[in-house]
């Protein structure tokens, strides 16, 4: 009885019985198991032959099997082209729409963090009016939209400043932030179709810049909001001190505030580079060939000739092995900002 | 002509100008911080919201040269709710059995027992009682739709189906990360170890996982096919059985995303105070008193935040279903999302704006219902 109990009970408080160890290592590598065996038969199916895959389950290289390039010479040599093509566009894409994303949207967020806004409901109440009344000329009168566009935006200048004058409700930094931040609900495909109709009458179907334009304004609400906390961590009296100095707020922002929230700025932006680089339902909406991306090239792989698993494989892997050393070598950082988001709610 | 003083005069007249310029764009600093994301904004998020919800009122045409736009009222909706989309949408309705309607009637006496609560109390309001009532509406509605196509006979449609994909991922993502937190704060070895490698399927796409877990899941030449053979199971194609089918995606769904829930709750758990969970360890608490008395009340708040969060991200599911089932056996997997995703590729454009727009209805009042009882109790706002 005694020695069960030892099993159980701990001999000081800060330690585990060793029954309780032994549990808590099981689950643990349990779970290391469920982690890492996918991955790893992913790494090995990559160099397996096909007939190494047909033929059942064969686990270990060397000993099972003989590990062969020849998924990945065809995906590099044999495909060349058609696999660096994507490969860039999601490079180009996923670098531009963050890079555009975080600037664009640090600037909101500091902004609303350190300047007092305070939008009277009735303009934001014109605007929304207007834009009602636009669309449904547009949509029913079969009005030119340029026309319309241009009224629209003079009436709204018009009226701007007796409503403003005479305001008497106002919203809050805290309601624009809300809005902003709210738009992360929306659901990608209620947008999407509307903006794909609108690239196809700009032309800008299948283009870098359709993408760019749609990842930098899908990610801004979670810059605006993580930024927002980092900035409001930072104490005003740096900038007091610059400002009586004569320093414009842009130089304030980019030469002082900007670098001390360093770290936070490399969580956001490396939060939404992953976001955008694995991003797959706008770029099945608005590209075809051109612009392609990867998720989309690693999705096909499909459609073509039943699953190929031996080539899947390749393009996982060089699609999540930069991301991988990029994360583990700024790993506190990442960590940080997803923690940021979730603790402060 | 050239002195030097009239350089000088140049070089200070341009200095004046662009200190002017920088001047003018700094007392303007305020407006030009926010405009560039107020109007990305209303551009590309605001105007196509209302755009999408015209288009869901009309039928989309290709003709000469463009697209033509017929206004057609709700019949895009009908369609969905009683139509030919109705199979796919919210799925074949069953016979009534003894189990769906007694579901029905305990969810209607819970909704009743709820509002008789809230009308008793003192923090009733119009508004309060308003919002209760969507969410009520929402939530009999779906119990109703449930009981409806769940067995017997019934079908699931996109609806039930990414409603099953929210509640058994989400769940599923918080209990593990949970546990998994727990794990890592006892006094082990090799705590960051562990912390590093849980963190790992957050990095990979999910059009990968999608292939994985296809891999994973292949009976006859995946690498757990001796396993499924020596239960007895190798004969089990999960391809052409709904039911393991959309399991196959939870469990991918899980897979990626137990880390973020795990970071989160680690955190939370280490923001605990010691001193309170080693004063009820000398009272002789269990582990379990400890956990529920101390631990859990302290941790509630960032828990229902987090779950908010993939709540929120768990409607949009796509990615996963479409590649690592094609949305089959039949339209057994699809979510709302890939069903908008078909519609629009057969050209139906005002169907998958519809579609769509059910989508953002359901997951608002989800996400915003379980905000206002959920996340605001648990901070202890009420």
């Amino acid at each position: 009885m005694n020695a069960l109990k030892r099993w159980f009970v701990p001999a000081r408080l800060d330690e585990l019985p060793i029954g309780g160890k032994a549990i808590a290592y099981l689950l643990l590598g349990f779970w290391s198991l469920v982690v890492l065996f996918p991955l790893y038969w992913m790494a090995i199916t990559s160099f397996k032959l096909p007939v190494d895959v047909s033929t059942g389950p064969l686990y270990i290289p060397f000993v099972d099997f003989e590990p062969h390039l020849d998924a990945w010479h065809y995906i590099f040599v044999d495909l060349g082209p058609d696999t660096y093509r994507p490969y860039m566009n999601s490079l180009i894409v996923a670098t531009c729409g963050t890079a555009a994303s975080v600037f664009l949207g640090s600037m909101a967020a500091y902004a609303l963090a350190r300047i007092e806004y305070r939008p009277p409901v009735a303009a934001v109440g014109l605007g929304v009016l207007l834009i009602a009344l636009l669309i449904a000329a547009v949509a029913w009168g079969h009005v030119d939209l340029r026309i319309a566009l241009a009224v629209a935006l003079a009436l709204f200048f018009l009226l701007l400043r007796p409503i403003v004058r005479r305001a008497r409700r106002h919203l809050s930094n805290d309601d624009i932030l809300f809005w902003v931040v709210s738009q992360r609900i929306l659901p990608p495909v209620v947008t999407v179709i509307p903006i794909y109709l609108t690239f196809r009458d700009v032309g800008l179907l299948d283009t870098h810049l359709a993408l760019i334009i749609t990842y930098a304004t899908a990610n801004l609400p979670i810059v605006v909001w993580l930024m927002f906390d980092f900035f409001d961590g930072v104490p005003r009296e740096i900038e007091e001190s610059a400002q009586i100095d004569g320093a414009t707020r842009f130089s304030i922002l980019f030469g002082i505030v900007l670098p001390l929230v360093a770290p936070g700025l490399v969580a956001t932006g490396l939060l939404v580079l992953i976001l955008s680089w694995n991003e797959y339902l706008f770029a099945l909406f608005l590209t075809t060939a051109n612009a392609q991306t990867m998720p989309l090239l690693v999705a096909a792989q499909n459609a073509t000739r039943g699953p190929q698993w031996w080539n899947m494989s390749v393009l996982i892997l060089i699609m999540i092995l930069p991301v991988m050393l990029l994360t583990l070598t700024l790993q506190r950082f990442i960590v940080r900002g997803i923690l940021v988001g979730a603790v402060k709610g | 002509m050239n002195t030097p003083s009239h350089a000088s005069s140049v070089v200070a007249n341009e200095r004046g100008s662009r200190a002017r310029v920088a001047n003018w764009l700094d007392r303007q600093a305020p407006f030009v911080f926010v405009l560039p994301t107020v109007l990305l904004i209303l551009a590309f998020s605001i105007f196509p919201l209302v755009a999408s919800a015209y288009l869901s009122l009309t039928r989309f045409e290709l003709g000469e040269g463009g697209y033509q736009l017929t206004f057609t009222g709700l019949r895009n909706y009908v369609r969905l709710f009683s139509g030919s989309q109705q199979y796919h949408f919210t799925g074949v309705f069953r016979a009534p059995g003894i189990v769906s309607i007694a579901t029905i009637v305990i969810a209607v006496l819970a909704v009743i027992y709820w509002f008789y609560r809230y009308l008793g109390s003192d923090g009733r309001s119009i508004m309060g009682t308003l919002g209760r009532s969507i969410s009520a509406a929402a939530f009999l509605a779906l119990v109703w739709l449930a009981a409806n196509t769940l067995g017997g006979g019934g079908a699931l449609g996109s609806l039930m189906v990414t409603i099953f994909y929210v509640v058994l991922g989400v769940a599923l993502q918080f209990l593990v990360g949970l546990g998994l937190a727990y794990l890592c704060t006892l006094p082990l070895r090799g705590g960051r170890f562990f912390r590093l490698l849980f963190f790992l399927p957050l990095m990979v796409t999910p059009v990968g996982i999608a292939y994985m877990f296809r891999m994973m899941a292949d009976t006859s030449i995946g690498p757990l096919a001796p396993v499924w053979s020596w239960l007895g199971l190798g004969q089990i194609s999960w391809a052409a059985d709904p039911w393991l089918a959309r399991l196959v995606v939870v469990i991918g769904d899980t897979w990626q995303w137990v880390p973020f829930m795990f970071l989160v709750m680690l955190a939370a758990l280490e923001g605990t105070s010691r001193e309170q969970i080693e004063a009820a360890q000398l009272d002789g608490a269990s582990a379990w008193r400890v956990f529920r008395d101390v631990t859990w009340p302290s941790i509630a708040p960032v828990a229902a935040s987090a779950v908010l969060i993939r709540l929120i991200e768990a409607f949009k599911i796509v990615d996963l279903p479409n590649v690592l089932t094609n949305g089959g056996p039949g339209i057994a997997t699809e979510s709302m999302t890939l069903h908008a995703f078909i519609e629009w590729r057969a050209l139906n454009l005002g169907g998958a704006s519809a579609v769509a727009y059910m989508l953002f209805f359901v997951s608002t009042i989800a996400c915003v219902s379980f905000f206002q009882f959920v996340v605001r109790r648990a901070r202890g706002d009420q």
